[in-house]
Parts: C-alpha cells; structure tokens; sequence
C-alpha cells in the first residue's frame, strides 16, 4: 500500500521556517552584524549591551509574535472552511475580529466621548489587550449561544458576518463623535502590529495559544467526517453539536487572544489554508493543520521582514503587508491550479 | 412479526414527518414492517411520498414523531451514536462537499467508528478497506481524486465506503439516481451480491421500479393511504401495484409483472 507521505514537504517547510526566523532577527532599522545575533541568542553577554537589549527584548518575541499569530490565524481559518464548506470562510467571519475592534474602538475613542472614566494618556498593551479579549470574548458567546439554537450551520457564518456589520456601525458612530487623536491611535491598532509585546505578555499569548493548539488535536477526526457533509459525519458517529462547538471555542480563543495583542491581521487566515492544499494536495486535517501552521509562520514571517523595510527607519503597517503581497501571490496560485477547493 | 428471529430491523407504527415551531407534518403514519436479516430491499413509492424521509428516520438521521424503530431487537432510541455507526452505514444522495479526497481516503472515512482519536489506520483498517475496494471494483483508482470520477464510479465509492464502515444493515436512498441503464442494473446486481456474500442486510430507495420488483427480496411499497410489505409475487396478490400511480400514463401489467408506459396516452 502507497499511502502519500508528507515528510519530505514538512522537513523543507520547518527548515525554511527556522531560517526565515533567523533572517528577520538579524533584520531591523539597527544592523547588527549576524555572527553577533548568533552569540547573543545562545546566550554570550559580551556583545554590546544595546545589541543585547534589541535581540532578545524586541527583534525575539516579535519573531516568536509573528510564528505564533501567523500559525493561530492559519489553523482558524482551516477550521471555519471546513465547517462551513466555504473556502471565501476565515478566521474573522465570526465576528471576532469585529468585537475585537469594538472593544479597543471603545477604550480609545469612547474615552473622548465619555470623559476620563477611562485613562487616555497612558494606553499600555494590557489595556488594550483586555479591551480586545472582552470584545471578542462577548462576541464569541453571542455566537455560541445563537449556533446552539441553530441547527443550520450557514447559519451561523451569516450571524458572524452581521455581527461585524454591527460593530462597524458602532465604531463608525464612536469615531463620528471623536477627535482626530483619538481616531489615528485607533486606526494605528487597526493596522496590526507584531512588536511591542514584551515577554510577559508574550508568555501569557503562548500559554492560551498552546491550549487552542493542542484543542485542536482533538478535533481532527471530527473535521475530516465533515468532509463528507454533516449527515455523514453524524452516521459515522460524531456528536455535530459538540465538535461544532468545540470548533467555535478554539476559534474563537485563538483569533481573540491573536487580535487582542496584534490587533487585526488580515488576510493570513483566509489566504494560508488554500496555500496549503495546493502544496500538499490532500484535505486530510492531520496533514493540513500542520501544514497551514507551518506555512502561516513562514508567511507572517517574510511579511513582517519586508514590513521593517530593511536599513530604514520606517516599519510599514503588518496588515497592509499581508495583503499587498499576499493576494497576488494566491491569484497566480489559483490561476495556475485553475481551482479552489475547500 | 417482531419476535421473528431472523429480523434485524422493524417498526411499530411509526409515524414520519418534519416537526416545524411545535407543529408536525406527518409524511406517513401507521408503517410497520420487518426486514429480515442478509436480504435485499426496496422502498419504492411515487416522489413526495415519503422514501428518503422513512430511510433518514430509519438510520436516526431525524426523529420519528411517533411509534417505535428496532434494530437488533433493541428500541433505535436507546442507541448511542457510536453504536449505531457501527450497526447502520448510509449511502445518501446529497453531493459531498468538493474536497480534495481521494478513493481511498474517502473510503478511509468509514472506518472512523473504529479509529483512535487521531484517526491513525491499523492493520485492521487497512484490511476492511481493500476488501471493499475489492467488492467495488475500484482498486485501479484508489489514488484518484473523487471529484474526478464519474457518477457510476462515486456512487461505488460511496458504496464501498458503507462497506468498509463493516455494518450489519447499510441503508442507500437512491443508489442509481444519476446513472444510465448499465450502471443502474451494475449497481442492483453489487447490492444484491453483497447481501449474497456478506450476509448484510440492504435497504434502498428507488424508483427502479421494473428492477426492483426482479431483483430485491422484498418491497416496502409506500402508498398515499396504505403501506405494504412482501415479495413481489405476494404484492402483485395484494393488488400493490395498481394504486402506487394514480394517473394512467403507466401501468402495471401482472402478465409482465412489471410497469408499462399505457399506449393509449400516445
């Protein structure tokens, strides 16, 4: 028996990965010379201080940020393409992303509107962090609450999508009634950031991340049955409303924690899945979640090199990166393959 | 009819239909039959009667509205999903969702009542699924990808999925939908193999009717006010037949034994 393996594929993937990850450590507005990084990442504190200081307090966990939001978003939207058998589907049609948005919307600009209740000056990351989470989190429940009264699961990716029309209403509101500070802080989180994060924050967006991720080792079996079509996969015995909801929950946890600290990432999600399975041409989840996790690392990675713009002082927006050179990227892929499966 | 030995499925009154905001459409009440163990059936009736809703209520894909199903001799409800997996496979009609599965793997599927948590394929496994490939004819194509294949060669991979399931009943609503003369009687004639060799017990749905009535062992006719059950010959005695259409465009002719288009309407 023949069965295909995939070794080959994964060995070259987390190669490239791992390589990758070392070119956008040693990249940055400040050159330090390689050999440098080197030493200083297996732990030599001769280099100089400042060097010390920008590896292994930003250059590290923005990587470590990048691999870990670009894999998060990829294996989400996987998820939501297979449960709702629509590859346009993807980690934000859930609306999370959107309450996500009205969370930060208003910490930032409802602080204008509704006086000092809220401290404006001193916006830290965990603030915003846990604005995000709540709206996410609130988001995700309507969500749950409105699939579990639903037997369709359209449904539920129509729901999601008016929940982000919700949203987009009131914060359109919110920036009606705000000053141009207030509006430009908000749209600078709008565009997605993969710094800033410390390693205490970073440690606490590892630990959520790894609960999602081995979440999704349970569900495996449940996604392939969907293959199928839900009629199947309930002959086959898979309890629907169960793995559906776990499916909700891990989507929800990882987009939420992922938009929480790097604000909306677009395009990783919906894009990385379809990547995959015109790489590795198979539908079979215990090949593809890894695949898309490898691959959304890689992606996020070279966008996020080119975002620094090397040996300038300028980093441009991560969330237009990902499209500008994404999207062009999947319409060659798909023009060539001639076909776009789920 | 329930103590016969020899029945693996039957019903009491059982009523079917779709329950909608509280209120119910019943499709057909008061069905009851058995069937017997390793035979050949066929549920035939006109369209809108009621033939995929009895088999989606037979395999637990909707609640009956009333009355009691037993498989095994054991009340249908009291059984888990899994265990039913393991008892009832399903052939449906409905389009798989376009993937990139190939014949194996989709046949592979069947074997998730069995698979460990990570849906790894032992010896076991493997052996089930080139047995069905085997009862199938589908062993050149395995590396073929299903969206790939023709109508007669998907509805035998979904066949051979069912099969590799290992079940003791495998229900198929409309097997030969979409397939032409050849592949519709290739189809009866692997079904009617397999409850030769296998010992399982297959339920269909069809409008085959001619096909049906030479080839399975027993009919469950569905009929606007009456439901019957038996061979054909018995049917044919009940005058069956003769209500199932009620308009004159065809008819059964008892000489033939089978439905012929009524010259007159020409």
């Amino acid at each position: 028996m023949k069965q295909k393996t995939y070794k080959k594929h994964f060995i070259l993937l987390s190669v490239l990965l791992i390589v990758l990850f070392f070119l956008n450590i040693s990249l940055g507005s400040v050159s330090i010379p390689f050999k440098e990084i080197f030493y200083t990442l297996i732990g030599d504190t001769s280099i100089k201080d400042s060097w010390q200081t920008i590896v292994l307090d930003f250059r590290v966990p923005k990587a470590i940020t990048a691999i870990l939001v670009g894999s998060g978003l990829s294996i989400c939207g996987l998820l939501m393409q297979t449960l709702f058998k629509n590859p346009l589907a993807g980690p934000f049609v859930l609306g999370i992303s959107s309450g996500a948005s009205l969370g930060v919307a208003l910490l930032i600009l409802g602080s204008s509107i509704f006086g000092g209740f809220f401290l404006t000056s001193s916006m830290s990351n965990w603030s915003l962090a846990i604005a995000a989470s709540l709206g996410a989190f609130l988001v995700l429940f309507a969500v749950i609450m409105a699939a579990n009264s639903l037997r369709n699961t359209m449904s539920i990716l129509i729901i999601g999508l008016m929940f982000g029309s919700l949203t987009a209403a009131v914060i359109a509101i919110l920036a009606y009634f705000s000053e141009a500070a207030q509006i430009q802080q908000y749209l600078f989180w709008s565009f997605g950031s993969l710094g800033n994060l410390s390693w205490s924050e970073l440690s606490v967006f590892g630990s959520i991340y790894l609960v999602g991720i081995l979440a999704c080792l349970i569900i495996i079996k449940p996604l392939n049955s969907f293959l199928l079509g839900e009629n199947y996969a309930k002959s086959l015995g898979i309890d629907i409303k169960k793995s559906r909801t776990i499916i909700l929950v891990i989507t929800s946890l990882l987009t939420g924690v992922i938009t929480a600290f790097s604000g909306p990432i677009a395009f990783i999600g919906l894009a990385v899945p379809h990547i995959a399975k015109m790489l590795f041409t198979t539908s079979n989840h215990k090949i593809l979640i890894p695949a898309s996790a490898i691959i959304g690392g890689i992606v996020l990675l070279i966008c996020d090199s080119i975002a620094q713009l090397p040996t300038s002082e300028f980093t441009l927006p991560i969330n237009a990166i990902t499209s500008l050179f994404g999207a062009p990227i999947v319409i060659w892929l798909i023009i060539r393959k001639k076909k776009i499966v789920v | 009819m329930k103590t016969d030995e020899n029945n693996i499925l039957s019903t009491e009154n059982l009523t079917i239909g779709y329950e909608q905001k509280k209120q119910q459409k019943i499709i057909a009440k008061g069905i009851n039959f058995a069937i017997r163990k390793g035979t050949l059936n066929a549920v035939i009736g006109k369209n809108g009667i009621g033939k995929s809703t009895l088999l989606r209520t037979l395999s637990k894909v909707q609640k009956p509205l009333a009355g009691v199903i037993f498989i095994n001799k054991k009340d249908s409800k009291t059984y888990q999903y899994q265990e039913l997996a393991t008892t009832i496979s399903l052939v449906l009609t409905e389009r798989l969702p376009e993937s990139q599965l190939t014949v194996f793997e989709l046949i592979a599927l069947g074997r998730q009542p069995y698979t460990n948590w990570i849906d790894s394929l032992t010896k076991k496994d493997l052996k089930k699924i080139h047995w069905a490939m085997e009862q199938t004819n589908l062993e050149g194509l395995q590396n073929n990808r299903c969206s790939e294949l023709s109508d007669g060669q998907m509805q035998r991979v979904l066949i051979a999925r069912a099969l590799s399931q290992d079940t003791e009943i495998i229900i198929l609503d409309e097997p030969t939908a979409h397939l032409d003369m050849h592949h519709t009687i290739a189809i009866f004639e692997l079904l009617k193999k397999l409850t030769n060799s296998t010992k399982k017990t297959i339920i269909i749905s069809t409008h085959e009717i001619n096909l049906a009535t030479k080839m399975c062992d027993e009919l469950i006719v569905l009929s606007e006010n009456i439901i019957y059950t038996g061979t054909t010959a018995e049917l044919i005695q009940q005058n069956a037949f003769e209500n199932l259409f009620a308009s004159k465009i065809v008819k059964f002719d008892r000489t033939l034994q089978q439905y012929v288009i009524n010259s007159q309407s020409f």
